[in-house]
């Protein structure tokens, strides 16, 4: 399983690149392994600004629908359009081509509150 | 937990297990999508060994099956295998079966792992009065089902017989892949066609690699639980639990096809006045017109937003690229044609209700 060791990660399978004030957000490998071949990622939240743990959208697999949680309290900038025609990228590219959404953070101390990567392995056992 | 006498074997595949009706079961071995495609394009193999069998015999054999089931088992000869339901005594489904005439008098049922108990005090309950032999093969019997368009010819090699010869819900019992006396049934739950293999448990090892091996060359490869769903669910196929259950009428569930009023069974009468009266709701399948996937539990609603019924399957179709499910509605709404909407989280998507199946393979 790829835990890239650069980045940063919840409780939630998400993982977050941290550049400058700026979060760019997507889900694990563990957790597209988990959810199976996904085929809707829906974000509405764009250009709105949440609190750390609300949802700012869903993913949908063949199986499963699950919540998405933003990971830093902060305003979405960004959705990967390029996500609306090919969702499986989240299954082929998780922390590459399959990231999610862009958050401005408002509160950067929450960062310090996010598990580093040696603590990811730990939770999903790798 | 139980688990299936192929568990080793689906490990080594890498298969992702879960539980299900009591089994650790494979849902998906390289993915859902992929093992779909693999079905309706070539050859596939699935481990269904958690389905229940009773075997019913002896000269009061066929009185009981007619008591229980609403298909009529008169029409059954040898080598021939029937689709039929329990119906209960309040107007539900016990659940659904294939009822296979194996010998003059002797008959297997295969009916869903999730209910072998409830169905097996089912008809225990109605066979106090009438005295068939009843047995309970659940354990001891291991059940395959190799699907898609090159099944037949994939698999001509591992028996005798001539496979192609045997016809849609016709059954022989022969050798296969080495073993003797093995019912191959061309039966099953995707739509593409294939066998049913019904073994014992310590024949399906066998049973398991040379189907494999036989299918190497035809692109065969082991499909899990979520594609099963998927491919049931594009022909419109019910499954227990989700579009029928212990409320849901087999009338309403468009079942009357094997609800047959030629003979008396568990609540004929009954069923038989709602069959004159016309039934209120009816199970309709549905497409979005929209992007979205509908859900078990999901709400459908009228053009003027009131809630009219739910979701009782729902899935991405994999062959068609849509969101499709089936649904109670009242039969007011239930005409093909009829546009109604589905509330997926906080929007009202527009659904068009459509004949089944969804599609053909």
């Amino acid at each position: 399983m790829n835990i890239p060791s650069e980045l940063k990660y919840t409780k939630d399978h998400e993982w977050i690149r941290i550049e400058g004030d700026v979060a760019t957000v997507g889900i694990t490998d563990f957790a597209q392994g988990e959810l199976g071949d996904i085929v809707y990622v829906e974000v509405e939240t764009l250009d709105e600004t949440l609190d750390q743990e609300e949802v700012f959208g869903t993913v949908e697999a063949v199986k499963t629908v699950s919540d998405l949680f933003l990971p830093l309290s902060g305003t979405i900038v960004e959705f990967n359009e390029a996500l609306e025609d090919e969702p499986e990228k989240v299954n082929s590219d998780p922390y590459g081509e399959g990231w999610m959404i862009k958050v401005k953070i408002s509160d950067s101390s929450e960062v310090d509150g996010l598990m580093s990567a040696d603590e990811y392995k730990e939770l999903v056992g790798a | 937990m139980k688990s299936t006498a192929l568990h080793a074997k689906h490990q080594a595949l890498g298969a992702k297990m879960v539980p299900f009706a009591g089994y650790s079961m494979p849902v998906s071995y390289e993915g859902v999508n992929a093992e779909h495609e693999t079905v309706r394009n070539a050859v596939g193999v699935f481990d269904v060994s958690h389905m229940g069998e009773f075997l019913v015999e002896g000269p009061k054999a066929l009185e009981l099956i007619q008591k229980i089931s609403s298909n009529d088992a008169s029409k059954l000869t040898i080598g021939k295998a029937q689709y039929s339901c329990m119906p209960n005594e309040t107007g539900g489904i016990v659940d659904d079966l294939i009822i296979y005439r194996v010998k003059d008098e002797t008959y297997l049922l295969v009916v869903n792992a999730s209910n072998i108990q409830k169905d097996w005090d089912h008809i225990s309950k109605y066979n106090a009065a009438i005295g068939a032999e009843m047995r309970d093969l659940s354990d001891n019997y291991s059940l395959l089902a190799i699907q898609g368009p090159k099944a037949v010819e994939a698999m001509q090699s591992l028996s005798s017989i001539d496979l192609s010869a045997i016809a849609f819900y016709n059954f022989e019992v022969a050798d296969f892949a080495g073993i003797e006396n093995v019912i191959i049934s061309a039966t099953g739950y995707t739509g593409s066609g294939g066998f049913e293999i019904y073994c014992k448990n310590e024949e399906v090892e066998q049973v398991w690699d040379k189907v494999l091996e036989a299918g190497a060359e035809f692109g065969i490869k082991p499909i899990g639980l979520a594609a099963r769903d998927t491919l049931r669910l594009e022909m419109g196929y019910c499954l227990y639990g989700n579009d029928i259950n212990d409320t849901t009428s087999p009338l309403e569930a468009g079942l009357g096809w094997i609800t047959k009023f030629t003979k008396d069974f568990v609540n004929s009468e009954a069923l038989k006045e709602q069959k004159e009266n016309g039934v209120s709701r009816k199970l309709v399948a549905f497409e979005l017109n929209e992007r979205g996937i509908p859900r078990q539990g999901y709400e459908l609603l009228d053009q003027e937003g009131k809630v009219i019924g739910e979701v009782t399957s729902g899935t991405m179709s994999p062959s068609l690229g849509k969101g499709i499910g089936l649904g109670y509605v009242p039969v007011e709404h239930a005409k093909p044609g009829t546009e109604l909407q589905i509330r997926i989280r906080k929007n009202s998507l527009p659904i068009t209700i459509v004949k089944l199946p969804f599609y053909k393979p």
